[in-house]
């Protein structure tokens, strides 16, 4: 959070070192970005626009520059439609489910994203569709434990589609408003268990008509360039709705969310801070551009 | 959509020179221009790539470039071999203690893969070295880390010392080394909770832990797939306690693996092993080739040029 927070960044020292917009300035702005896990395509795609901006607006100071820098970032990242970063609530029951490779983070935004509609004052329960993981079901019962809502299980090793066959039943009953559903990591190469997750989006989309009504990728900030290949897989396997970019905490930028953007499309609906329950926000591009510059 | 390797990088450039004949000393930049794009796509970090390059174009200025037939070819074998060696040796041995018991300690960010690869290690040492590990719940912050390690000990059949989360990670793991000691278990492992390198607190804790004994391994377990920051994080935590090698995870994934150069290159510890899966018996040891061969996207390039 605190390099998130103002524009007192890398950027600036960037800009400040410069007295003339040349080519070394696009050289350094060019590593900065690549240094926040942006990735080739995205920054030479982005080099060349900023390189065409600069001349049309004919800016030669350098202090001008950075604001033409983050809004072109920000264009980028929003590209054209209006930011969705809203959830997409149905009228009745809504379905979410969580998906993303080991360890990046699905349970503990699930326990999150359960607090924060509760708070919005709405009913929530949760799936424990991770059945393959130790302890999984136990995580996502301490959190269903803090959050205060219902947690769907059944016995390690049980199939996952069968999970949500009955968690879907239950929050149909129950009328709950929001059904958040975890399911167990797993890489995207691995054919089997990309099945077996869309088995488990067919069964929700089966029993509610419209569901999942959001799936949300779980992407580690901390992850390099495979994160464009996840974003790609699991949108072809699962229809993903929304990118939540876990970890943005630590040091590491996220950079590869402005080229998944870029390329695919995905807005990032919400950032992960920290461990604790509160630790979501949602997703705000300006922020997050800045936090690319941020030392 | 995976990433284009090195070779098929350098096939524009290979044509350019087909036409002249020739490979002048701009072709050797051009192919450096092509070996960086690489290295960055692969995930290895900007600066490492950049000292990495300078290298390597070196000794591809040399005659055995610019006088190849397959020049190509020769900036590829020169970057493997570079990159092989820089990776170190093959090192999958584990130090042990002669005063017992030896104590491994396992350390990373959150996520890494600490928990299921001190299962993994505790059930290879048991059946590649005949000893008799004790796991070490000191996790006592994220939820049910505790169940999720004595999970493991269970499907194992390896006993895990836990003493809840009201315990300080400190005193449980003081406790487990005396509990070992005497029960006569020879070789201790210490999962403890993941945590950010810029976490002081945290930091203070493994050093705490540290002190209680030095341990013969602190292996700092990092995730493959991670990207430019993977300098930082390798350069923090050694920095902080001392690594003494580390496992890299997730490598039954599509990652290039770029971070191994990374870490290998600021820490210059060693990678001892790899995770190659979520099963227990996933660890496997680190090739440095193989390593090289994944990170420049070389698959079965590899063996023709090695024939060449
Ligand atoms: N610092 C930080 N840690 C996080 C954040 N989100 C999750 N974590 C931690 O990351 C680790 C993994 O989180 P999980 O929620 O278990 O991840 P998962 O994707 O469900 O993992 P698997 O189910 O094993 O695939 C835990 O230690 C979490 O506390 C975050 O935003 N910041
Ligand atoms: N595919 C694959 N998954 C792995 C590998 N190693 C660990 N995992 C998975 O990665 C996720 C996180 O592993 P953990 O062992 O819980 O990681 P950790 O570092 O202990 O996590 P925290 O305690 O939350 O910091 C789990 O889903 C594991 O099954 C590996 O080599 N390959
Ligand atoms: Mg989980
Ligand atoms: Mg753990």
């Amino acid at each position: 959070e605190k390099t998130r927070t103002g524009f007192t960044s890398k950027i600036n020292d960037l800009v400040a070192k410069y007295r003339k917009v040349d080519e070394d300035f696009f050289e350094e702005l060019e590593e900065v970005l690549l240094q926040a896990d942006v990735g080739f395509e995205t920054v030479i795609e982005l080099m060349d626009d900023l390189r065409y901006e600069v001349q049309r607006k004919n800016v030669r100071d350098t202090s001008n520059v950075q604001s033409v820098i983050s809004e072109k970032l920000v264009e980028i990242y929003q590209a054209g439609d209006a930011e969705l970063n809203e959830i997409n609530f149905a009228d009745g029951l809504t379905v979410i489910l969580m998906v993303g490779v080991n360890g990046v983070g699905k349970t503990t935004t699930i326990g999150k994203l359960a607090h924060r509609f509760k708070n919005e004052g709405k009913s929530v329960m949760l799936a424990a569709g991770d059945t393959f993981r130790a302890g999984a079901i136990e995580q996502l019962d301490v959190w269903g434990q803090r959050v205060g809502v219902d947690v769907i299980k059944q016995a390690a090793g049980s199939d996952p589609a069968a999970v949500m066959y009955d968690a879907v039943r239950s929050a149909k009953s129950r009328g709950v408003d929001v059904l958040i559903c975890d399911t167990a990591g797993r890489l995207q190469n691995k054919v089997n268990l990309m099945n077996e997750l869309q088995k488990v989006h067919r069964v929700i989309s089966r029993e509610v008509p419209g569901a999942p009504h959001e799936v949300l990728l779980a992407l580690d900030a901390t992850t390099g360039q495979n994160a464009m290949i996840q974003a790609q897989t699991f949108k072809d396997v699962t229809e993903v709705t929304g990118i939540v970019l876990t970890k943005l905490d630590g040091t590491a930028k996220g950079g590869i969310v402005l080229a998944i953007r870029n390329k695919l499309k995905i807005p990032v609906k919400f950032v992960g801070l920290g461990e604790k329950l509160d630790d979501l926000q949602p997703f705000d591009p300006q922020k997050y551009v800045y936090g690319l510059f941020a030392e | 959509m995976a990433f284009e390797g090195l070779s098929e990088r350098l096939q524009g450039t290979m044509t350019k020179i087909k036409g002249k004949g020739k490979v002048t000393e701009a072709d050797v930049k051009d192919m450096m221009r092509e070996v960086r794009f690489a290295l960055i796509e692969a995930d290895v970090n900007l600066k490492v790539v950049k000292e990495f390059v300078k290298k390597v174009s070196e000794r591809a200025a040399g005659s055995d470039v610019m006088e190849s037939l397959t020049p190509g070819q020769q900036v590829v074998k020169i970057v493997k071999d570079e990159l092989t060696e820089l990776m170190g040796g093959e090192e999958s041995k584990i130090n042990f203690s002669t005063k017992q018991p030896t104590v491994i300690m396992m350390v990373g960010l959150q996520g890494a893969g600490k928990t299921t690869t001190t299962g993994k290690l505790a059930g290879l040492l048991r059946k590649k070295h005949n000893r008799k590990p004790l796991l070490v719940a000191a996790d006592v912050y994220r939820p049910a880390a505790i169940q999720q390690l004595e999970t493991i000990g269970k499907q194992l059949t390896i006993p895990v010392f836990s003493k809840g989360t009201d315990m300080s990670p400190v005193e449980i793991a003081r406790q487990a080394i005396e509990h070992a000691k005497a029960e006569h278990m020879d070789t201790v492992i210490i999962d403890t909770a993941g945590r950010l390198h810029v976490d002081e607190d945290l930091m203070q804790e493994l050093k705490d832990i540290r002190a209680l004994k030095e341990p013969d391994e602190i292996f700092l377990v990092v995730d493959a797939m991670t990207g430019q920051d993977a300098v930082n994080v390798a350069q923090s935590f050694d920095e902080a306690i001392g690594i003494s090698g580390v496992v890299l995870t997730k490598l039954d994934g599509d990652t290039r693996g770029g971070a191994a150069l990374s870490i290998r290159t600021v820490t210059q510890k060693p990678i001892k092993f790899i995770g190659m899966g979520e099963k227990l018996d996933a660890l496997d040891v680190f090739h440095p080739e193989r390593m090289a061969s994944r990170i420049l996207g070389m698959g079965d390039m590899l063996s023709l040029i090695e024939k060449a």
